[in-house]
């Protein structure tokens, strides 16, 4: 018989109290309000820890760093009480046969019934040589944990897009877990970012588990939730921006009053992740609130769109108030334009507005 | 005959039972490892391979060099931030470009709150389970926990009522039978020794430490604005500060966010000191005749320095963490390292999945070649996508063997520690003296699995003091009246000579970290990175010298060769990184197409 979430915290030393306080800080962690804690208290109450199997192919592991980071839950909550991760080659006390055998195990107990976690991603040059797990090719063990799972989250950047190892001229054809000739056709959600938010990858883990379904995607694959605004659209500089002031060199005034970082590079008008809204680690900062610009980490091909410090789009010319406002609703490519057309129009705003202060 | 004897003195015997691990779990990256034992079960062979490959350095060709931080930052998440730092000083060394003293201690705040976060987590989420039985946990009694932990340090977490509550959570939790990362483990086997209250005790800072860790990091991501992967400036910090003027608030840093580097870098020396330090000591102290694993730490060992007290002055003497070189076992003897000098750091690659012009010869990183070539030696046993054993007579590793004037050397907190105590470094004795008295043992203690592992504990608390240090020496800076963070008179491309060329280094948490970089036309035309576990995980050279993982393993007894404990506990104590270690590439005549793309 299988214990549910609920009955594995009672027995782990948690009391009720405790645990109906964890659900309301759940469901404030997943932006829903106070009124969904009962319904994740009832999910919590009625389901065993789901075996999660977490492989790595070609990765750096900021995305399991960032994990061990998440502030709510704690990481700690998640891997015990949450569900079952059975198979991590970075944490886990078993090696060699041992670990390997636990994949077959997992197989055999849970077909169909468990979360395959992808961090990185499978090169297919070489045979799949340049990753090798086991004796043999990481592309292998993945399309294999993949035939057998219920859904794949693709962890960051390197699993959803390809990231640093597929950027040109991606030497090892280092491909992201969709498009791996052969794999199961399996859901699979996208959470990219490098890393993704720490807070953002647990929040998808817990929004599965509560809600007993997986997140709606947009046409990407990313879950919409976190991943359907651009940095720019609730960034807190974002009024610098519409008035035109800017960060003209690092360390310069504008940079010590916190003003937009658009003309020093700054990639968030076309960059979808919540950066801006959820922050990180624990909702402390984002890159821009450290004034550095956006680089992008959660796009695709982020690293072959020229220097993190140029600016988005050599488009002059002067727009009008007008199309900024149209900026939301075009797609990433044009809003790189729309978004200079805009800065445009902030400045000449700006040079309005001095002209007739003085 | 089945024996051979290494030019750095190791008698390699292939005779005896073949013991494959692979995956070697519980470090960053992948890797494999391949050992012969003897009927008494001791390892006669060790081969130690690194099995990834991503190619960042052909990546970087063409890029602007301003832009290689980002790119070489994502070679390792785990000592997110060194490559970066690495690689800024590279390109600032080819620029000339002096940075501003507040630059300074920030990226010396970051780099040191990493040696804090990488070690802990290290020692109790990678490391810990060598050693601690998690099941054997069940067996203690909470009380004498509680006086064990009592008895060793003044955390404030001691109770029999905190480790009851533990326990129970462990008990319940292994009682499940869904074990998580603990399945499989090898929980009867002989090799552990602790206590069940040490291992009560072990256990509870597990996940203690786990919660705390993402605190330490948090530093990071005030000055860096993310963690894990924060952002860096060539020419200094991108932080700009406002301590009070308009729109302070709004600064990336003001008196608030310094406050909050403050209560978390206190926080972070009560952990260390109280918590890891005093875990340390006690477990160590069941383990002290497990005297395995020295290899090569008596040896070879090599450090580049790091943490320049001024900013701008990258000599040994202005260096708070040593530089130096070890050689021939002639300890009291320490080097000077040239990083520039061609004959001192050299890769071979007539062991590793890589072509050269002339196998037989190394080459200095800034005249590096690389062109992988993926072939397995006739004494292989098993297909080209099916290894069973390794044929280490021919290429057998994604590592290249770099080697400093000929020599295969060990890096890391060990190394650094030993150079350190040899060079009369203070702080470094000091440490050293009182816990070699505390556990009762000769200084040869330090040449072994649990030295390495101790002198990165040591060391761990002495950065997270450095922090403080530089925090307050930033603080002082401010006061001043300087608060400058970035030197952006070199920033553009358009001022730069056609063909210049730089050296950046660190030292990152597992060891010496070196970039070289050419940049010809404004683009990087040739990146090279030369990382720790390069050194300690390399395969043979050309003369046949074992690297220091496979020195370090030899002559181990292994209590059950099917239950890889010993191997594992050896590994992990120089902290693996196969990520780092497997993404050289390329050098100017690496266009694509020497790629061999398939």
């Amino acid at each position: 018989m299988q214990e549910t979430f609920y009955d594995v915290m009672r027995r782990q030393g948690i009391t009720r109290r405790s645990f109906l306080k964890y659900c309301s800080l759940a469901a404030a962690a997943l932006g829903l309000g106070p009124s969904f804690a009962p319904q994740i208290a009832h999910a919590m109450e009625t389901k065993p820890r789901i075996p999660v199997l977490w492989l790595h192919g070609l990765e750096c592991t900021c995305c399991s760093e960032s994990f061990i980071r998440s502030a709510h839950p704690l990481a700690k909550d998640v891997i015990l009480s949450m569900i079952s991760l059975d198979y991590d080659d970075t944490i886990m006390a078993a090696a060699g046969e041992q670990a390997e055998a636990i994949i077959e195990e997992t197989i055999q107990k849970y077909d169909g019934n468990y979360i395959l976690a992808v961090e990185g991603n499978a090169p297919l040059n070489e045979d799949g040589m340049y990753c090798i797990i086991g004796g043999k090719p990481f592309v292998e063990q993945l399309r294999h944990a993949a035939d057998h799972a219920k859904a794949i989250v693709s962890w960051g950047s390197c699993a959803s897009w390809g990231c640093v190892q597929a950027a040109r001229p991606n030497p090892t054809r280092a491909t992201p877990t969709h498009m791996v000739p052969g794999i199961a056709d399996k859901p699979i959600i996208k959470v990219p970012g490098c890393p993704p938010i720490s807070e953002v990858m647990t929040a998808v883990i817990t929004y599965i588990l509560t809600f007993e379904k997986l997140p709606d995607l947009d046409r990407q694959g990313r879950p919409k939730m976190f991943y359907s605004q651009r940095i720019h659209d609730k960034c807190y500089r974002r009024p610098h921006f519409d008035a035109g002031q800017f960060v003209e060199s690092f360390d310069d005034e504008g940079a010590r009053k916190g003003y937009c970082l658009y003309k020093v590079g700054c990639k968030g008008p076309t960059t979808y992740n919540a950066c801006s809204t959820v922050r990180w680690n624990g909702g402390l900062s984002f890159p821009i609130q450290a004034g550095h610009p956006c680089i992008g980490c959660s796009e695709d091909g982020f690293w072959d769109k020229g220097s993190f410090y140029d600016r988005l789009t050599k488009v002059k010319g002067f727009g009008i108030e007008a199309d900024a406002d149209e900026v939301g609703k075009t797609a990433a490519t044009v809003v790189g334009g729309a978004a200079a057309v805009h800065a445009a129009a902030s400045i000449v705003k700006h040079v309005a507005q001095k002209g007739k202060e003085e | 005959m089945s024996v051979t004897v290494t030019p750095n003195g190791f008698n390699l015997d292939t005779s005896g039972q073949r013991v494959v691990v692979d995956p070697v779990t519980r470090i960053e990256g992948h890797m494999r490892c391949e050992v012969n034992v003897d009927e008494n079960n001791i390892i006669r062979n060790a081969v130690s391979t690194g099995t990834m490959w991503r190619g960042l350095e052909v990546i970087l060709k063409g890029r602007d060099p301003r832009d290689a931080w980002a790119f070489v930052q994502r070679i390792c998440g785990v000592c997110t931030g060194t490559h970066a730092l690495t690689s800024v000083r590279a390109v600032e060394d080819a620029l000339n470009i002096d940075i501003p003293e507040n630059a300074n201690s920030i990226r010396n705040i970051m780099q040191l709150s990493l040696q804090v976060h990488d070690h802990l987590v290290h020692f109790y989420h990678l490391h810990a389970l060598d050693w601690v039985n998690p099941v054997n946990a069940l067996k203690a009694d909470p009380k004498a926990t509680s006086a064990l932990q009592q008895s060793i340090s003044k955390h404030a977490k001691s109770s029999p009522g905190y480790f009851r509550d533990i326990q129970t959570r462990v008990k319940k939790f292994i009682e499940s039978g869904q074990l998580g990362p603990f399945k499989n483990g090898y929980w009867t086997n002989p090799a552990y020794k602790l206590p069940p209250e040490a291992d009560l005790m072990a256990v509870a800072h597990y996940l203690e430490a786990l919660d705390f860790q993402k605190d330490i990091m948090t530093v990071r991501t005030i000055f860096g604005g993310k963690d894990t992967h924060p952002n860096w400036l060539v020419g200094g910090v991108p932080c700009a500060i406002n301590m009070d003027g308009v729109m302070a608030a709004g600064a990336p840093i003001n008196m608030e966010r310094l406050n909050l580097v403050k209560s978390i870098t206190d926080r972070t020396i009560e952990f260390i000191d109280n918590v890891y330090i005093p875990d340390l000591l006690a477990i160590a102290g069941f383990y002290k005749d497990w005297m395995y694993g020295g290899g090569l730490s008596s040896q070879a060992l090599l450090s580049y320095g790091d943490i320049p007290d001024r900013a701008n002055d990258y000599s040994a003497a202005n260096l708070m963490m040593p530089r130096g070189a070890i050689i021939n076992g002639k300890l009291e003897e320490v080097h000077e390292v040239d990083l520039r000098n061609p004959d001192e750091v050299q890769e071979f690659v007539p062991h590793s999945w890589y072509n050269y012009p002339d196998e037989g010869k190394g080459l200095h990183p800034w005249d590096g070649v690389t062109e992988p070539n993926y072939e397995l030696g006739p004494n292989t046993v098993g297909t080209k996508t099916h290894i069973r054993e390794l044929d280490e007579g021919a290429k057998y590793s994604w590592i290249k063997a770099p080697r400093w004037r000929g020599h295969a050397m060990e890096v890391g907190p060990l190394a650094r520690y030993v150079i350190g105590y040899m060079q009369g470094h203070e702080e470094i004795k000091d440490q050293v003296d009182g816990v070699l008295r505390h556990l009762d043992v000769p200084i040869t203690a330090l040449f072994s699995t649990l030295g390495r592992t101790a002198a990165r504990g040591l060391e761990a608390s002495w950065a997270a003091h450095k922090q403080k240090y530089f925090l307050d020496k930033l603080i002082a800076n401010i006061k001043a009246g300087d608060t400058a963070t970035a030197n952006t008179d070199n920033f553009d491309p358009s001022t730069w000579p056609s063909e210049i060329k730089g050296v950046g280094f660190t030292e990152a948490p597992r060891g010496a970290l070196g970039h070289w970089i050419k940049i010809k036309d404004t683009k990087i035309d040739n990146y090279q990175c030369v990382v720790p576990t390069t050194w300690n995980g390399s395969p043979r050279d050309n003369q046949g010298n074992i690297g220091a993982f496979e020195a370090s393993l030899m002559n181990t007894k292994v209590e059950r060769a099917e239950e890889p404990v010993e191997i594992l506990r050896t590994l992990h104590s120089f902290d693996p990184c196969l990520a780092c270690s497997t993404h050289v590439m390329s050098e100017e005549g690496e266009e694509l197409a020497e790629v061999k793309v398939r």
